[in-house]
């Protein structure tokens, strides 16, 4: 048998995506179906007096739900319990639900919310995260701290001591919008047994099934999640579909009609969630030929009006601020702020772009202040095999930092390049200059800290008694190739064609609980799960087929059924199982902060145009150590995709909030990148083999999300001689920052 | 009362005629491979082909295309015998999550056939009307690319 993995087999879904057959939720035709629209808060912050009705409206035609409706608690079970399914009094941010809608016909739905009236009385509300930490308000008492996080390596006063030259910089990033183009949408109905069923665009099925159970006071059978397609999601329908889950639910419950809420683009966009705004100090000792002594970083990061996932993308942007260097002595504090703004939640990279960001701009600030080359710099600290980092993680296997920056500077020609662009920028008749930037990141696999363990994940594989090969998991395909990829593990963990493999689509009455599509986890983490489930049904099909592997389908049906008996199909699941050697101590902020890591290395070039200060990205070049491509198409485009969106991050994507509430929910104003403002990108895949991923995979997903930020601010330096410590950079900062220079003088 | 050929076939639409085209084609007609991902006409899920030429659905009231031909992502081919663009993106991996992918292949199908370059550069140029934020656009091009390679290879 040919192997699967490693190999570009074809995408298992691709034909129906190809064709229009893909059915995404708005694409679901439900018999006697509603249309549920939302009512919203205008206000940051204050007290919700009373909803006045329109009395010349027709009410009849329509279902209105509010917060007295809700049968069980009106809270959305994530972390905390501080989030209200609707706003029943307190209003703590713009654009939260307080009422809903369901009619026949949507233009409708949408007409009757403008004759529902909201009086509130205002509070003076908490926008920033400076007026959050100064307690203006005690949004959330008493400190309006939702997670403070310290993490300490060595002695921090005695690596000041021993540093030659200390470098301070502070860094900036904005809000980023996840911006799958399929909008969130969710349908509901109940069953004639009282079973609520949920069908919709997600990535999480079981966090919105644990809500939905909690909300309805329901037991987990009585409540059904099924995913639809899902058009992307990118972090942004991992909590989210949560609270909207229950809307659609509670709708249909009083309407006793199936319900489907689908948002359009400008709610979705500014009602929810977003990357963590965040602001990042360094403080850096170093030798004068570049040895890290010592780094002190702070991180604050802005976490909205609710707790939702802060506290874990505090985590792991705090877990990776230090960067992928070696250095003794390390502190690190980072706290998540309650604002009246709407709760920032996951993005791709889940805090770590944020803080890496800074780490990585930092580490080309101290090269330029000790005047040695970026690269020199990095090689001099790099992790390696045995390197210990700042949660003092001893890297034991596949670290793979080295070999990605190497790598990524030949194929570049980074040396050249730089010298090459500092001499066209000393000629003054050029229209533009240019620059060369590099950033070397490190991306942790998986849930952070005993995160996997309290997960619990479970999956595996079915037989049917016709001999059909179903892949059990709750993980969800949303375009980043699940589907394909779990075929492939289980079809050459079985040693059987890739072809006879299926995957059972993610509904929480076929599925077990594979834990959230999050966190680069789904390979590594769930794809170990189901190929070890494989290899007990290959065992079993050992024990009833001549020479121990079906040759043919007729083979395995025949083996089908002598293995299922009497039964319709026999189930194989396995459970997670922590390596031994990981040892993490949640108290202290210590010790294997994930099973393993991936690295990601970036030279991007860039033209600043002289007179409009406008960036243009000429060559991208980045190479990746992964463990081992499973699909190395599918992770190629991966990889692609997320370099767009980290430079989407970079040079363009700017939400602007106004009073606690963006104002550019568009996609005429909130921009893009388009295939013109996306270069051309040179990638290469590197394998070291992690022993406890699947084949030796580890995470990819979020990895290139986090390189091209800094990178690019490296290459404006490069280019311009101005620090922007503030994505996205935009031409207004660069003027400012040249502005700035001659008033100086 | 409008008519217009969907597809090869002749529908006609009774209500009102402002209404969008997309909305006549994903509700009226149950053809729902066409995507509203926007509204506006920024993101060119929408994208169909009306006598030939690509554009928004959603920007389109219904009477604006009486008469028309128009062409959905559903006239390219079924998933049991995909038409060679779509083998093109099944191939290269053009679609990931698959939301752009209808409009993207409208919008391709438009300019190849108005003889279009086919080359990676005028192909960014041709789809980008079409935002796609899962795949960087770099297999999108190398989908279209294979698909005209391999079209020309069958001619041969």
């Amino acid at each position: 048998m040919t192997p699967a993995v490693g190999t570009n087999v074809l995408r298992k879904e691709g034909p129906e995506k190809l064709t229009g057959r893909a059915l995404y939720i708005d694409d679901h035709k439900l018999p006697g179906c509603l249309f549920g629209a939302t009512l919203r808060t205008t206000i940051p912050y204050g007290r919700l007096k009373r909803l006045v009705f329109d009395p010349a409206f027709p009410w009849k035609e329509c279902v209105v739900v509010t917060a007295k409706d809700i049968p069980g608690k009106n809270e959305v079970a994530l972390i905390e319990h501080d989030q209200p399914i609707l706003v029943d009094e307190i209003v703590r941010h713009p654009m939260e639900p307080i009422a809903l809608v369901a009619h026949k016909s949507r233009a409708r739905a949408y007409e009757a919310l403008k004759h529902i009236q909201a009086e509130y009385e205002p509070l003076d509300p908490v926008l920033t995260m400076e007026d959050s930490l100064a307690v203006k308000q005690a949004i959330f008492p008493p400190s309006n701290v939702f997670k403070d996080i310290l993490i300490q390596k060595g002695d921090l006063e005695s690596g000041f001591t021993q540093a030659e030259v200390v470098v301070e910089g502070e860094y900036r990033v904005p809000w980023q919008e996840q911006a799958y183009i399929e909008n969130n949408g969710m349908a509901a109905w109940v069953d004639k047994d009282g079973t609520i069923v949920v069908l919709g665009s997600m990535q999480c099925p079981y966090y919105v099934h644990k809500s939905l159970a909690y909300a309805f006071g329901k037991p987990a059978e009585k409540v059904r999640v099924i995913q639809a397609t899902t058009g992307g999601g990118f972090g942004g329908k991992e909590d989210y579909p949560s609270i909207l889950a229950a809307h659609a639910a509670l709708l249909a419950i009083k309407a006793k009609k199936p319900v489907k809420i689908i948002y359009d683009r400008p709610e979705d966009m500014a009602a929810t969630t977003k990357r963590h705004p965040a602001w990042i100090k360094h403080r850096t000792g170093v030798t004068r030929h570049g040895k890290l002594v010592v780094q002190d970083v702070e991180v604050v990061m802005d976490g909205g009006a609710y707790m939702t996932l802060s506290p874990v993308v505090l985590s792991r942007g705090a877990i990776h601020a230090a960067g992928p260097y070696e250095c003794p002595n390390v502190r690190i504090r980072a706290r998540a702020v309650a604002t009246n703004t709407p709760p920032n939640g996951a993005f791709r990279g889940f805090g770590a772009p944020q803080t890496l960001y800074a780490a990585e701009l930092h580490m080309a600030k101290i090269a330029h202040t000790l005047g040695v080359d970026p690269l020199t710099l990095r090689r001099i600290n790099v992790l390696k095999l045995g390197s210990s980092t700042a949660t003092s993680q001893v890297l034991r296997e596949s670290v793979g930092a080295e070999d990605v920056l190497e790598r990524c500077v030949v194929k570049s020609g980074y040396v050249k390049r730089r010298i090459e662009c500092a001499q066209h920028n000393r000629d003054p008749k050029s229209p533009a200059w240019k620059g060369v930037g590099l950033s070397l990141i490190y991306h942790g696999s998986g849930f952070t800290g005993a995160g996997e363990v309290m997960l619990a994940s479970q999956a595996g594989v079915a037989l049917d008694k016709d001999g059909r090969i179903r892949v059990l998991a709750a993980s969800t395909e949303i375009g980043q190739g699940t589907i394909t990829m779990f075929a492939q593990i289980a079809a050459d963990a079985l040693g059987l064609p890739v072809g006879w493999v299926d995957v059972e689509t993610p509904d929480t009455s076929k599925v077990p609980n594979s834990g959230p599509t999050v966190a680069s986890r789904t390979c590594m983490i769930v794809g170990e799960l189901v190929r070890r489930a494989c290899l007990d049904l290959k065992n079993d099909l050992a024990t009833v087929v001549k020479g121990g592997v079906p040759r043919s389908e007729k083979e395995l049906r025949r083996a089908a059924s002598a293995v299922c008996g009497k039964a319709p199909s026999k189930e194989y699941i396995a459970s997670y199982e922590k390596p031994r050697e990981i040892v993490w101590d949640d108290k202290a902020y210590r010790g294997d902060a994930y099973g393993a890591f991936g690295y990601a290395a970036i030279v991007v070039e860039v033209e600043v145009d002289k007179a409009t200060y406008e960036i243009k990205v000429d060559k991208v070049t980045s190479v990746f150590e992964i463990g081992k491509a499973v699909h190395p198409l599918l992770a190629e485009g991966q990889i692609i995709g997320g370099l767009a969106q980290g430079l989407g991050y970079s040079l363009m994507e700017d939400p602007v909030y106004r009073n606690g509430v963006m104002v550019n929910a568009q996609l005429t104003n909130y921009i893009l990148p388009t295939s013109l403002d996306t270069p051309p990108m040179d990638i290469e895949i590197l394998e070291k083999p992690y022993s406890h991923g699947p084949f030796g995979a580890k995470g990819l997903g979020e990895l290139p999300m986090d390189v091209p930020g800094p990178a690019v601010a490296a290459a404006v330096f490069h280019a311009t001689g101005r620090w922007i410590p503030e994505l996205p950079i935009l031409p207004e900062k660069i003027l400012k920052a040249f502005s700035h220079d001659q008033a100086k003088g | 009362m409008i008519k217009l050929k969907v597809n090869g076939r002749t529908r006609t639409f009774k209500g009102a005629p402002f209404t969008r085209l997309i909305d006549v084609l994903r509700e009226e007609l149950g053809l729902t491979g066409t995507k509203e991902g926007c509204g506006e006409g920024e993101c060119g899920a929408c994208t169909v082909l009306v006598d030939g030429a690509a554009v928004c659905s959603c920007l389109i009231p219904v009477c604006q295309a009486d008469g028309a031909s128009v062409e959905t992502v559903e006239s390219l081919g079924t998933p049991e015998k995909l038409g060679a663009l779509q083998e093109g993106f099944l191939k290269e991996g053009g679609a990931q999550c698959g939301i752009c992918t209808p409009g993207m292949l409208m919008s391709a199908t438009g300019w190849l056939r108005r003889g279009g370059g086919a080359d990676a550069a005028s192909l960014r140029c041709a789809i980008a009307g079409n935002l796609c934020r899962c795949t960087g656009y770099q297999h999108i091009i190398d989908s279209v690319v294979s698909s005209v390679k391999g079209r020309k290879r069958a001619r041969r």
